[in-house]
């Protein structure tokens, strides 16, 4: 499975992750190598197998509506890299 | 006799007769800590104040008489549980400054029994990794030959029980991150059945697979920590809401007449040869208890991998989303709103997390989902059916934890695929969902320890316990001690 | 060339549950910001969602309500993208097998012309937070991120493109709120955000079969402003194909202030939304006894009550329509008559008086402060003639304003119509006696002075004299 520096930059794109050339070589190298061993899973026929996504069949799990107390504001924002009075703050936002 | 040495149960009765108070048992184990830990670096951070009141409160309930077998216990936990008030780093630079304002529910229901926590515990980035290395805080070495990688990502886990630094350990298991560091460091590690124990509040890796379990220096003790913690939780979709077994009360029952199931795909050619010895001793074990042996077949174990890391890698990627630098954790300083999310992300992160983000996102991304993700989603089913249908014909499943005892450190870093290979094991259990079992079974020419799987039916652990019990009192590798 | 506009809407009916989609945080509106977070809707490392149960209830009300199949086993998925407003850097919302699936709304065009608009889907989903720009106390120019409105569960109810104009997009719109709000799951605030609506808008050439690309349009919270999107940008894209050029397909953000849209930059990047299950939740199967309770459950929707009033209590259409505007108003209307047996006098109050106070004052018909059963005992005084119509108004001001019972009112007031003949008798006397002139004139054939004479006494009496007796008696007294 070939994997470009390209596709590694679309990727990395999509992932908010930012790469040095080297690193993208690196990832388009090794990613190349993990993509290429899962094509195996290509010599098997899985028509009409239903995927798997949870490890325990259930079904239904509920809560009832009822409030439950917030953990507070102070504690919402304790860990906060920045903030402005009650908000989180972050760089300018252009919609 | 060491307090730093002794079981939980070991050290209960003592407790309970009053030899020893907690406070006094939690000072050992923190000077046991500060000796060995140069060596190991089992820790990111050990909380000594924090044990000490713990320890004070536990002396204060043994006194009014109420001693449960886990009150006033010296424990560690996976630095992936989060504890309020207390820094949780899930092994990252990108955490390094988080203090969590809630507790993980397993945590929480340890402390309820008057647990003692000595501190957090060192472990592969995100839980991403088989050797410890790639942690953001050091990597923890083996105790048995420092030289050697402790296994991953409950690295620090089983270090720090086999270095005696703790009692018993918390740890979480999403392809085999729990039993291969217990199988290297020569502990027992239990990873139950999805959905037994709650995820709340611990750090998640790959949704659909993670799962907490205890690692400890006998059987005995893991069946008291997993009972502890097993149980329902509202706050968590997925755990499942089936009694919990008294798991100590039938722990001796035996292995008379137990079946046995031998996959053939697990005892491949090449298997190290010590751990292949290993294994025969341990059917040999098993036999004259009076366990009966059966060939059987999980076809489709070659593409567990695969599917491993695809699915692994999926859910790692969404589940990462949210160190964005926003709320909580590492900002980078940045001109803008997208160089701050790319740079805090590409500063917080290690290469080994970066890689699975990218391969997991790839596999998502449009164009590729149905060949990558939806493939391995089915191939999961096969693998599902392949324990669904050896199980219709044995009680446990008997296989080596890891093809070959604990490699050096360095030296697969830089082959990720290799890495990935030496869980080919473990992973198929977490995929179909079901639980599974480390214990010690003996040791490679070089010293190094090597473990021993049993696999289980979904929620079948009273039987794993059972079967590991019988061998453990047939044998006594458990009891033998690295010299640290 | 001629245009053939196509349009489809996405509506976010916001639900009014006590709290949020996956977290017992409350959904308060107006709190400070942050204060009503916890792990989960603030994306915490290890947090995890759990269903709120009454969202899917609410969920299946809205999917029955608009004639839609229930998907008997649907499940979550996470909508991955980063945005400071999206905690988890993710969204969990429905993708393959949403709740709702294949509905439809029938909508009256051009009168009396009944149009089937389909909907494709309704799914449940969680809110973002809110982003606020230029308002913060900090320092610096940057954005501020209000978590509260994070997780706040969320239907989103998708259309087929089968909506042609802005009028038939505002009348499905409006039907559409009609019955969420009547169903009790919305409160349909839309300055608020409660209800808003996002409008798919292309155009075509009359007669071509293919569709356009169309634009996303964004944050239209009104009828009004709907209207106004829609032509605007329905006026953008002729123009624009007319000048040669190809409208591309993006997300527009709809300014109410200059009536026109433009281009989001900030959406601008491909969307790879990477949808996958949420392996968080597990499966939501619904049973058919599920659904069969639901629909039991579910009130007389407006449509049939409105059928409900024409043939059993005879009212026509346009009272009909009026009455049923809200599920509130056609309850009032209801407990109206089950005092008062003239269902169409009823109605008359209903939708002149009652309207008029509650208009006046900005009340809502819910806290009316006259009971639709004082309502129905004032119209009662009238029947019996205690007091005359033009009275009734008078009571109905002070029963408003006081909340006092009509017949209290008139008793306190002496208000009660008089219709004693020899009393009214001797104050037309007087009024003839004063006004010689005025006699003459109706006497020598000037009829309209009558009115005059109706006025003078009825000022005598200050209002209260019975009008068909002052009209007999007046009458009778002129011809002499």
């Amino acid at each position: 499975m070939e994997m470009t520096v390209t596709d590694v930059e679309y990727v990395a794109r999509l992932a908010r992750l930012e790469l040095s050339l080297k690193e993208k070589e690196l990832f388009a190298g090794q990613m190349g190598a993990i993509l290429g061993y899962v094509e195996k899973l290509k010599e098997l026929n899985t028509d009409g197998i239903v995927p798997t996504s949870h490890a325990v069949p259930m079904e239904n799990s509920f809560r009832e509506d009822i409030v439950f107390s917030p953990i507070g504001l102070e504690k919402a924002l304790a860990n906060a890299p920045d903030r402005a009075g009650s908000f989180f703050a972050v760089p300018k936002v252009i919609e | 006799m060491n307090i730093f040495n002794m079981t939980i149960h070991e050290l209960h009765t003592a407790l309970k007769g009053k030899q020893i108070s907690s406070v006094e048992a939690t000072s050992a184990m923190l000077k046991r800590i500060e000796a060995v830990e140069p060596n190991v670096g089992s820790f990111i951070t050990v909380t000594p104040e924090h044990a000490l009141a713990a320890a004070g409160k536990a002396d204060q309930l043994i006194a009014q008489g109420a001693c449960e077998l886990l009150t006033g216990i010296p424990l560690a936990i996976k630095d992936i549980f989060l504890t309020e008030g207390i820094r949780t780093t899930c092994g990252s630079r990108i955490l390094h400054n988080f203090i969590p304002p809630y507790s993980a529910t397993s945590w929480e229901k340890l402390c309820d029994c008057g647990a003692v926590l000595l501190g957090k515990l060192n472990q592969d980035e995100f839980a991403m990794g088989s050797s410890n290395e790639s942690s953001a805080y050091g990597t923890t070495r083996n105790p048995w030959d420092t030289t050697c990688i402790p296994g991953g990502s409950s690295g620090g886990s089983a270090a720090a029980v086999a270095a005696r630094q703790a009692i018993a350990t918390l740890g979480t298991d999403t392809g085999g991150s729990i039993r291969q560091p217990a199988s290297h460091c020569g502990c027992v590690g239990l990873k139950p059945t999805y959905g037994r124990v709650s995820r709340y509040g611990v750090i998640a890796y790959a949704s659909s697979l993670d799962q907490v379990g205890p690692l400890t220096r006998d059987v005995a003790d893991c069946a008291v920590m997993l009972g502890a913690l097993a149980g329902h939780d509202p706050k968590d979709s997925t755990s499942v809401d089936t009694p919990v077994p008294d798991y100590s009360a039938t722990l001796s029952q035996g292995v008379k007449g137990l079946r046995i199931g031998l996959p053939k795909e697990y005892f491949i050619d090449g298997l190290d040869p010590d751990v292949q010895k290993a294994m025969d001793a341990a059917i040999d074990t098993y036999r004259r208890l009076g366990a009966e042996f059966v060939d059987i077949s999980l076809p489709h174990t070659d593409y567990a991998v695969a599917t491993y890391y695809l699915i692994a890698t999926a859910e790692a990627s969404s589940n990462l989303a949210r160190y964005d630098g926003v709320r909580f954790g590492h900002r980078a300083e940045a001109d803008g709103l997208l160089e701050m999310y790319t740079k805090s992300r590409s500063e917080g992160f290690g290469s080994e997390v970066k890689r699975r983000i990218m391969l997991g996102t790839y596999a998502l991304s449009s164009g590729y989902y149905d060949a990558y993700y939806v493939k391995a989603q089915k191939v999961r089913t096969l693998i599902m059916n392949d324990f669904i249908s050896a199980f219709a014909d044995v009680d446990v499943m008997l296989t080596p934890v890891a093809p070959t005892p604990a490699f050096k450190v360095g030296e697969k870093i830089n082959d990720p695929l290799q890495m990935y290979l030496s869980d080919i094991f473990t992973i198929p259990v977490n995929l179909a969902g079901t639980c599974a079992m480390s214990i010690p079974a003996g040791f490679s020419a070089a010293g190094l320890p090597i473990g021993l799987q049993l696999i289980g039916k979904p929620f079948g652990e009273e039987t794993v316990l059972q079967a590991g019990f019988a061998f453990e009192q047939a044998t006594e590798w458990h009891t033998r001690k690295a010299t640290i | 060339m001629k245009y053939q506009p196509v349009i489809g809407l996405e509506v976010h009916v916001q639900l009014l549950t006590d709290t949020k989609i996956f977290c017992g945080c409350s959904t308060k509106f107006g709190a400070e910001p942050n204060s009503q977070t916890c792990p989960v809707c603030l994306g915490l490392p290890g947090a995890l969602p759990v269903l709120n149960k009454k969202v899917v209830e609410f969920a299946i009300k809205a999917g029955l309500s608009t004639n839609c199949s229930i998907t008997p086993r649907s499940i979550f998925a996470r909508k991955n993208y980063f945005y400071p407003d999206l905690p988890k850097g993710y969204q969990i919302s429905q993708f393959e097998d949403p709740i709702c699936q294949h509905g439809w709304l029938d909508i009256a065009v051009d009168g009396d012309t009944v149009k089937r608009i389909g909907i494709t889907r309704i799914h449940m989903e969680e809110d973002a937070g809110k982003l606020v720009h230029g308002e913060l106390s900090g320092p610096g120019d940057g954005s501020g991120v209000d978590l509260n409105r994070a997780c706040t569960p969320l239907l989103e109810v998708v259309s087929e493109p089968d909506l042609r104009t802005s009028d038939e997009a505002v009348t499905y719109l409006k039907q559409l709120h009609q019955i969420v709000t009547w169903l009790g799951i919305c409160d349909g605030n839309m300055e608020e955000g409660s209800f808003r609506c996002d409008a798919n808008v292309s155009v075509m050439p009359v007669g071509s079969n293919t569709l356009g690309t169309r634009a996303e349009i964004k944050n239209v919270n009104s009828f009004k402003f709907v209207k106004q999107a829609i032509e605007y940008e329905i006026q953008r894209q002729i123009d624009l194909i007319e000048d040669g050029g190809t409208v591309v397909q993006e997300t527009r953000l709809f300014d109410p202030n200059s009536g026109t849209t433009r281009s989001m930059r900030s959406k601008e990047e491909a969307h790879d939304y990477r949808y996958f299950p949420d392996p968080d939740l597990v499966p939501l199967v619904i049973s058919d006894e599920w659904i069969n309770r639901s629909r039991q459950e579910l009130p007389e929707l407006p449509e049939q009550r409105r059928q409900r009033f024409m043939d059993e209590l005879g009212l026509p259409l346009y009272d009909a329509e009026v009455l049923t505007a809200s599920r509130a108003l056609a309850d009032y209307f209801e407990a109206g008559i089950a005092a008062h047996s003239n269902a169409k006098a009823v109605g008359n109050w209903i939708m002149g008086e009652i309207t008029r106070a509650l208009n006046d004052s900005g009340t809502a018909i819910e806290a009316c402060p006259i009971a639709p059963g004082q309502l129905a005992e004032l119209l009662t005084l009238i029947d019996n003639g205690t007091i005359s119509g033009k009275i009734a108004k008078t009571v109905f001001d002070e029963m408003w304003r006081s909340g006092k019972a009509p017949q209290v009112i008139v008793e306190e007031q002496g208000l009660v119509q008089v219709s004693d003949g020899d009393a009214i008798e001797r104050m037309i006397d007087e009024i003839m006696a004063a006004n010689a002139g005025q006699v003459d004139e109706y006497r020598s054939g000037k009829e309209k002075v009558f009115g005059f004479f109706v006025g003078q006494v009825m000022k005598a009496s200050k209002g209260k004299a019975n009008p068909s007796v002052v009209n007999e008696l007046l009458l009778g007294k002129l011809k002499g």
